[in-house]
């Protein structure tokens, strides 16, 4: 009854949000930086968000999050923060130690007009960055769009700051990871070593955010994407994004800056994503799709007619971030369920134009809003209206699940109460077995808890 | 052991403890240096802490989506009846508003909120960017206070306007204007206030449960469990007991001022300090000695039941070394007595916040070769446990991953808490939590402290 004032009646709302389905873009750029090798994150704004952003990552991932903070005075904030931001670069470099510095803005720096392009080429010319050593920036500021778009922004901003052309092309392709987690670049990585494809892939925080126990603090765990592969990124072949929101404006970037052509695909979770992936990565490389990936569908395949029975009409609400939500709904009518609520806080007509196509071809009464006050208050009260069998999306979904006595499937991002997201992938045929296990059990734990004792099956 | 170097600047918050040698007092009381990877927050964090626990007012803030989003039902400070406490309201400032100011929005959103809710009062938090672009906040609220009939208090908590400290202050200031506007007929005379306790799980219950068993009256907690109409009679009370020293002293002093009423310092940590705090108000009613007579009692009652259950923590713990690095000065002088009575060393002593004075005492109460530090980060935390070789690190939720991949054992004594640590029963509760992490036996698979398996 946590959610006991949530009323039935939908009243538009002129400016208020009551439970975001979304954060703020500078988190979403500290956890792209993350995926390089060597890097230190840098929050330029006040200390708030630094150690927000910090935790908010550490209980997602259980793990330490490094990023340092420009720490913002009131000073700062009335004479600008170049002063803040140069001696951040200076004592970083001194005491941290990082091989790359990547600096993002807040709503602070970016409104007092901190031009962080600017700001770093001053630090380069005043000799604060060491020889061989990198500081890589992205404009993220937090009033516009949402953690997705600071995500893209920053992937954004390794593409074009590092990557560079030598005219001579190397027989790799790039993957520009969508915003997944470890446990889904893993994946990405093994399939292409599968395929026989040498990928760079970027941003990677596998063994980043999944780092073992060794006894010691690694301040920089030792994966993440070297700086070595992501300047060979400009003499790729070509580049797939994994993500039209999060990954694809990256692509877009370096064909600017490299010439190198990219090909925009959904995130491969699920099965026809999984599909166009692998046959995208095996037509662009001209390698034939091994067997052994061809058996990992063929069980995802099987499994799906196995079951098919049990998640059949199935009512699911749904929310997160769009480059997940597009797929995870195509699974959904895959394998025949009803996703009859979609809510995503990330703003963008482009996602909206996507997702409209694929639920007018498929499941045209579907409700779905995003931007602006779709928020969990609003799924809520839908889902009042129009009660669901399943409600999938990150933690926040819990109070609407217990409200609602719902089964839920934890998916996005924040996962703040159970593990798993870091180590096994939901993106692949593996990733597509893992859902389906998800959903089944979460339908038929329900079946079974509700069914009557002469229909209590022990075989189902 | 490789050498780290402590960052250029920070000498000065750090020291250890030497016989013999005079050392000058520590740095404290500044804003972290750019560039530092800081466990701190900012002023805002320091106001959303402070006023959460009210659990029958709505909380807004005003600015961008995050600073809503991450302090959305992170603190598990429970309430016993409404919890609109623990909902996230947001303007979900865009770029057209930090353009042409989000006053319009402001409003409209805590008038479409006030309707929705019907709470008892409205608390409206500044964000950064709210500072900059110069929203009226003030106006807005006496506006929505005079429409709505409820009190709608803006709280200033602008994150760069200073440290979390600061953010104390502003919401303090917000409670100030609450005080006094209740009745406090039928109030006793033999009538407490408990400040800065804040109900993280279910700890105010305990330590009020303590004091009504003595007879006194407990007018206010703030903030846990926090009701707005109980804050409005707070001045009613006689005494302001105040823990977490920190937040509400500023509030105690105020209300010294303006009530006349007077404060106590104390602490729920431990066998110690708990029974001290039951006592220390029990003293300040000495025409009534049978209150004196049942906080003994309660506090011998207690003790019987909790001592013994201890020494079987205390007979495994003995000689274990501990680093303490939390929010807070004053928790940390009752975790190193909380700790030396379970066998317990401090090897390294440290706080976001602590001032001058509390670094002072916390030199004097610590053992030779004690490191202290302010304001540290995780080099500093990992140097210093990995050299002083300590066993569990005491800390909040950026502490927590590193203790373990360091092979300690880690108690949460910051908001993540899950289970009382304050009060008799709280202090079995600390006692277990620090024995099955440090005894785990999870730790016979893991390399330890930078060895090899």
């Amino acid at each position: 009854m946590l959610l006991r004032h949530t009323s039935k009646e939908v009243k538009e709302r002129e400016g208020l949000t009551i439970n975001p389905a979304k954060t703020c873009q500078p988190i979403g750029a500290m956890y792209a930086a993350l995926g390089i090798h060597g890097c230190l994150p840098h929050s330029h704004g006040s200390q708030g968000c630094c150690s927000y952003h910090r935790s908010t990552l550490t209980r997602h991932y259980k793990e330490p999050v490094m990023a340092a903070t420009s720490s913002f005075t009131e000073g700062a904030s009335v004479f600008g923060g170049q002063a803040n931001l140069l001696a951040a670069i200076e004592t970083i470099f001194s005491v941290y130690d990082p091989d790359i510095i990547a600096v993002h803005s807040t709503c602070l720096s970016e409104t007092i007009g901190d031009d962080l392009q600017q700001i770093t080429r001053k630090a380069k010319d005043d000799g604060k960055v060491p020889e061989g050593k990198y500081v890589i920036f992205a404009s993220t500021p937090s009033f516009i769009g949402s953690h997705v778009t600071g995500y893209a922004n920053m992937v954004t901003g390794i593409a074009t700051q590092f990557a560079v052309s030598t005219g001579v092309k190397k027989h790799q392709f790039n993957i520009i990871a969508g915003w997944m987690e470890p446990s889904d670049m893993r994946e990405i990585k093994r399939l292409s070593k599968e395929l026989g494809v040498k990928i760079v892939l970027f941003p990677d925080t596998s063994d980043v955010l999944d780092a073992p126990q060794t006894g010691k603090h690694e301040f920089y765990p030792k994966g993440g994407t070297t700086v070595a592969e992501l300047q060979s990124a400009g003499d790729s072949i070509s580049s797939l994004a994994l993500g039209a929101i999060s990954a694809e404006p990256a692509a877009i970037a370096l064909e600017k800056s490299c010439k190198v052509a990219f090909e925009t695909l959904d995130m491969p979770i699920g099965l026809s994503a999984t599909d166009r992936f692998i046959m995208a990565l095996s037509q662009v490389a001209g390698v034939k799709v091994p067997d052994e990936i061809t058996a990992e569908r063929g069980r995802l395949v099987d499994v799906m007619a196995d079951m098919e029975q049990y998640l059949y009409g199935k009512r699911v609400a749904l929310f997160g971030d769009p480059d997940q939500l597009l797929p995870l709904t195509e699974f959904l009518l895959d394998l025949n369920m009803k996703p009859v609520h979609i809510v995503s806080g990330t703003p963008g007509q482009r996602f909206e134009k996507q997702m409209r196509q694929l639920l007018d071809a498929r499941s045209p009464e579907t409700k779905f809003r995003n931007g602006l006050q779709a928020d969990m208050f609003l799924l809520h009260q839908w889902m009042k209206n129009e009660p669901v069998d399943l409600l999938i999306g990150n933690t926040y979904g819990k109070y609407i699940a217990r409200d609602e006595d719902v089964p839920f499937i934890r998916f996005g991002f924040p996962i703040l109460d159970r593990i798993g997201h870091s180590y096994f992938p939901n993106v692949g045929y593996s990733g597509g077995l893992r859902l389906v296990e998800k959903l089944l059990n979460a339908v038929m734990d329900r079946q079974d808890r509700d069914a009557l004792e002469e229909k209590f099956e022990l075989v189902m | 052991m490789e050498q780290i170097t402590i960052l250029e600047g920070r000498q000065k918050q750090i020291f250890e403890k030497k016989k013999g040698v005079s050392q000058p007092d520590i740095a404290c009381d500044t804003s972290s240096l750019s560039g530092s990877v800081s466990q701190r927050a900012c002023v805002f964090c320091g106001s959303r802490v402070v006023l959460y626990p009210i659990a029958d007012a709505i909380h807004v803030v005003h600015g961008p989506i995050g600073c809503a989003a991450y302090t959305w039902d992170i603190r598990g400070a429970v309430s016993s009846g409404p919890e609109l406490h623990r909902l996230s309201f947001s303007t979900d400032l865009q770029e057209m508003d930090v353009i042409y100011g989000g006053e319009k929005k402001l409003y409209h959103s805590l008038i479409e909120l006030i309707e929705q809710y019907k709470p008892k009062a409205a608390f409206i938090y500044s964000t950064c960017i709210v500072g900059l672009i110069g929203d009226d906040i003030d106006a807005v609220c006496k506006k929505v206070a005079k429409e709505c009939g409820i009190p709608v208090l803006p709280v200033h908590s602008e994150g760069f306007k200073g440290t979390k400290k600061d953010g104390y202050k502003a919401a303090c200031h917000a409670l100030m204007k609450l005080i006094g506007t209740g009745s406090t007929e039928e109030i006793s005379k033999y009538s407490i206030n408990i400040l800065g306790e804040f109900n993280l799980a279910g700890e105010a219950w305990i330590i009020r449960q303590y004091y009504e068993k003595m007879g006194i009256e407990v007018v206010a907690t703030l903030t846990g469990d926090g009701r707005i109409d109980a804050v409005r009679r707070a001045h009613g009370a006689t005494l302001n007991v105040v823990q977490c020293s920190g937040s509400m002293t500023w509030l105690a002093k105020e209300m010294e001022e303006k009530y006349g009423i007077p404060y106590i310092r104390v602490s729920y940590f431990g066998i110690e300090d708990m029974s001290k705090s039951l006592y220390d108000v029990a003293k300040y009613f000495p025409d009534r000695p049978d209150i004196m007579d049942a906080a003994k009692q309660v506090v011998s009652e207690e003790v019987k039941t909790l001592y013994p259950s201890l020494q079987k923590f205390k007979k495994a713990l003995t000689g274990k070394k501990a680093a303490i690095y939390v929010g807070g000065a004053f928790k940390t002088f009752s975790l190193i007595k909380a700790l030396r009575s379970i066998g317990m060393s401090v090897v390294l002593a440290g706080s976001q916040t602590g001032n001058k004075d509390d670094y002072a005492r916390l030199k004097e109460m610590c053992d030779e070769g004690t490191v202290i530090v302010d304001d540290s980060n995780p080099v500093e935390l990992s140097k210093f446990i990995l050299e002083k070789e300590a066993d569990l690190l005491i800390g909040g939720v950026k502490e927590r991953p590193i203790a373990f991949k360091l092979g300690i054992g880690f108690c949460d004594h910051n908001h993540e808490r899950k289970i009382p640590l304050a009060g008799f029963i709280g202090m079995y509760n600390f006692a277990l939590e620090v024995y099955q992490s440090v005894m785990s036996p999870v730790w016979q698979f893991a390399p330890r402290k930078g060895g090899t398996l």
